[in-house]
């Protein structure tokens, strides 16, 4: 296993190499000269040209490239132009604030849409089986910001349950710790943050979690028709278990190999999905922070907060490889 | 005679199908005596893996549907509740099936595998279940039993596998073990090692065997009675040698002939003509009467009941009706 997991992240490098490079190079495709962005049109050329020299972007685009690389392998993303403070100082807030929602979303999608797809399958052309599978259809084909907006209409305009924007209450803000508000709110001992925390997730939560849910559900009832039909199910229930078992650890097991990928692949995609959620709810996550960064032409943050993104989708997959090897005893051995 | 471990009434299973409710198993009555080792036989699809489901109760519901009686210890098991049937399987009743590659399950190792039904049904801690498994794989012949219960079923062979399967199946001591065709899957040298071994733990523990096959040469080496199946009815019954040196039904009489002689070289193997109908396809007379060289007009129209001869031998045949079960041991055909 410990060799498997080092193979797998060594095999990371290059990807991520690549990946930086790219970045680097469509970043610079944008049209539109940032110094004369930052000074504005009346800007005369030579303080367009002094500007360019202070930050570097007079020189050739190797010399800029590798700097950046040594840079990344120092942990420095490079200097915000628009704020001047450092991007590895300031991207962990917005960080934080997508990796909460983004981990709630998930794990909302994960426990419903596992669970509704196996009772979907046990329970095979049930009327929860016919809901279920309705309303994962509809899930799939929803449009996030329709969603969204339904929702702030109706949860929040018309019934008053839940906040419409933000991560905490603007008028008690929480004392960030961690960024993390859930865990920052519980190390304050303020339950009652805690709790406000958590109203402010709902909605954005349900919106980004929806369609990955759906998809989840849907792929774990396929995975689960298959493997209880198999022998090795009917093995088990030749043994006395009980379906419960049966269902939970013989199929499961069994049926989460191909699940595993979808909520990887899933998990991906909703990074993407949450520039689009933030954007409707206000939400301070990394989206809004390359966002603003986009119309000023801040290269490095935008560089930069892409390559955190892209990141971590590496990442993501390589869970999902180490998570495939856990599940599947044979893959190891391949 | 002692008391049957399982006895057999006019057993029907049918399943739901476009066409309407099909019986693929009719009226069946056999019974086991303990430490017998009866025989089934009969082509693919004479519904012998449905007789031995019926018996597990693991016929799949809602499209399948069993009546008629399965006495065991008392208890009539086609009226029998699930929780009744759970105790049963696996504990007094267990079962090996065809497949050996695919009956373990992949992800689990062969020790939780095996240990699983000394804890349900005898609440067995790990530990000590786990040394029972042990010892179990050494009865079955298996090398190396202490690293073999960490390891997973793709590292083992079809014949160790199949070992496993019946370590499993014998490790909660049951009264009755269904083989269904243990053995087809098996090369030639392993096929003869499983039957070896089933026949000593028979010997050993005195748990009768319902073997399921269509090879007669295993029959001849494993069992005492024999039931001759075909299209889901029972055609001949008797015991081992009475069957082999006088079959009577046409049908026996063409499984015998169609079992190769090493002795004889033939030109050409023999094999009945045509081939088994689709269950429900025949409605009328003789299941057999389409392929059978003795056909009369009756046998069309007319269906045969079960004959008994002197001997505890049964056909259903029209051609023994002046037998009137009066001692006609000679076969009217040969
Ligand atoms: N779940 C089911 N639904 C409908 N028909 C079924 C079902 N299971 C089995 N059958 C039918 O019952 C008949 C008997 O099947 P069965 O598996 O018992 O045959 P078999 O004698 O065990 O054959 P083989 O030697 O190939 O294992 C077949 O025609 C099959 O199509
Ligand atoms: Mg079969």
């Amino acid at each position: 296993m410990l060799s498997y997991t080092l193979r797998r992240i060594s095999s990371l490098i290059p990807v991520l190499l690549g990946m930086a490079f790219i970045v680097f190079f469509m970043i610079r495709a944008i049209p539109g000269d940032p110094a004369q962005l930052i000074l504005g049109q009346q800007a005369t050329k030579s303080s367009i040209e002094a500007l360019n020299k202070e930050l570097g972007l007079d020189r050739p685009w190797h010399t800029q490239f590798l700097e950046y690389l040594g840079g990344i392998f120092q942990g420095d993303l490079g200097m915000s132009l628009k704020t001047k403070t450092p991007i590895s100082e300031e991207i962990w807030p917005y960080l934080a604030a997508t990796i909460e929602l983004s981990v709630v979303a998930m794990i909302i999608a994960i426990i419903i849409g596992v669970n509704a797809g196996i009772i979907s399958a046990w329970f095979q052309n049930s009327w929860f089986d016919y809901t279920a599978m309705v309303l994962a259809l509809i899930g799939v084909s929803m449009p996030i910001f329709w969603l969204g907006l339904m929702e702030q209409y109706i949860v929040s305009l018309q019934w008053d349950l839940l906040p419409t924007t933000g991560r905490d209450n603007i008028r008690d803000p929480v004392e960030a710790i961690t960024h993390l508000y859930l865990i920052d709110t519980l190390l304050n001992g303020r339950v009652d943050q805690f709790i406000e925390v958590i109203r402010h997730l709902i909605l954005p939560g349900i919106a980004l979690g929806t369609i990955p849910m759906a998809i989840i559900a849907r792929m774990t009832r396929s995975s689960m028709l298959e493997v209880m039909r198999s022998d090795y199910i009917r093995t088990a229930r030749a043994k006395g278990m009980k379906m419960f078992w049966v269902v939970y650890k013989h199929s499961l097991k069994n049926a989460m190999i191909p699940v595993v990928t979808v909520i990887g692949l899933q998990t991906g995609l909703l990074l993407g999905g949450a520039i689009l959620t933030e954007t409707i709810f206000g939400w301070p996550g990394i989206g809004t922070y390359i966002y603003e960064a986009i119309s000023y032409r801040d290269y490095p943050v935008i560089q930069s907060g892409i390559l955190v993104i892209a990141t971590i989708f590496v990442l993501i997959n390589l869970v999902v490889d180490l998570l495939y090897a856990a599940i599947d005893p044979r893959i190891k051995y391949k | 005679m002692s008391h049957p471990v399982i006895d057999v009434k006019g057993l029907r299973t049918s399943f739901k199908t476009d066409d309407g409710e099909i019986p693929v198993v009719n009226s069946i009555d056999f019974h086991i005596k303990p430490g017998e080792v009866l025989g089934i036989v009969g082509e693919s699809g004479c519904g012998k893996s449905v007789t031995s489901l019926s018996l597990m109760g693991l016929v799949p519901s809602p499209t399948g549907k069993v009546e008629g009686e399965i006495l065991f210890n008392g208890d009539n098991l086609t009226r029998a509740s699930e929780s009744k049937m759970r105790k049963i399987r696996g504990n007094e009743i267990a079962m090996i099936f065809q497949e050996p590659m695919t009956s373990l399950n992949p992800v689990f190792t062969i020790g939780e595998q095996l240990t699983e039904a000394l804890r349900i049904h005898r609440n067995w801690n790990k530990k000590k279940a786990l040394a029972r498994a042990v010892e179990m794989l050494k009865q079955v012949g298996l090398p190396r039993a202490e690293e073999l219960v960490r390891e997973y079923p793709h590292q083992l062979s079809g014949g160790m596998r199949q070992r496993v399967m019946i370590a499993m199946a014998m490790i909660c001591e049951p009264k009755l073990l269904i083989a269904d065709e243990p053995t087809t899957a098996l090369d030639v040298t392993i096929q003869a090692q499983i039957l070896e071994l089933m026949k000593k733990l028979n010997k050993e523990t005195d748990t009768a065997i319902m073997l399921i096959t269509h090879d007669l040469g295993v029959v001849a080496e494993m069992c005492q009675r024999v039931v001759v199946m075909y299209a889901g009815r029972i055609v001949e019954e008797g015991d081992v040698h009475s069957i082999f040196r006088n079959p009577k039904h046409p049908y026996t009489v063409g499984l015998i002939q169609s079992v190769p002689d090493m002795r004889v070289k033939k030109d050409r193997l023999y094999s009945i003509p045509g081939n088994v109908p689709k269950p429900g396809s025949i409605q009328l007379g003789c299941h057999f009467a389409p392929r059978c060289p003795h056909a009369m007009d009756r046998c069309l129209t007319e269906t045969p009941s079960l004959k008994p001869f002197e001997n505890g031998q049964q056909v259903r045949c029209w051609l023994y009706e002046d037998a009137k079960g009066a001692g006609k041991h000679d076969s009217a055909i040969s």
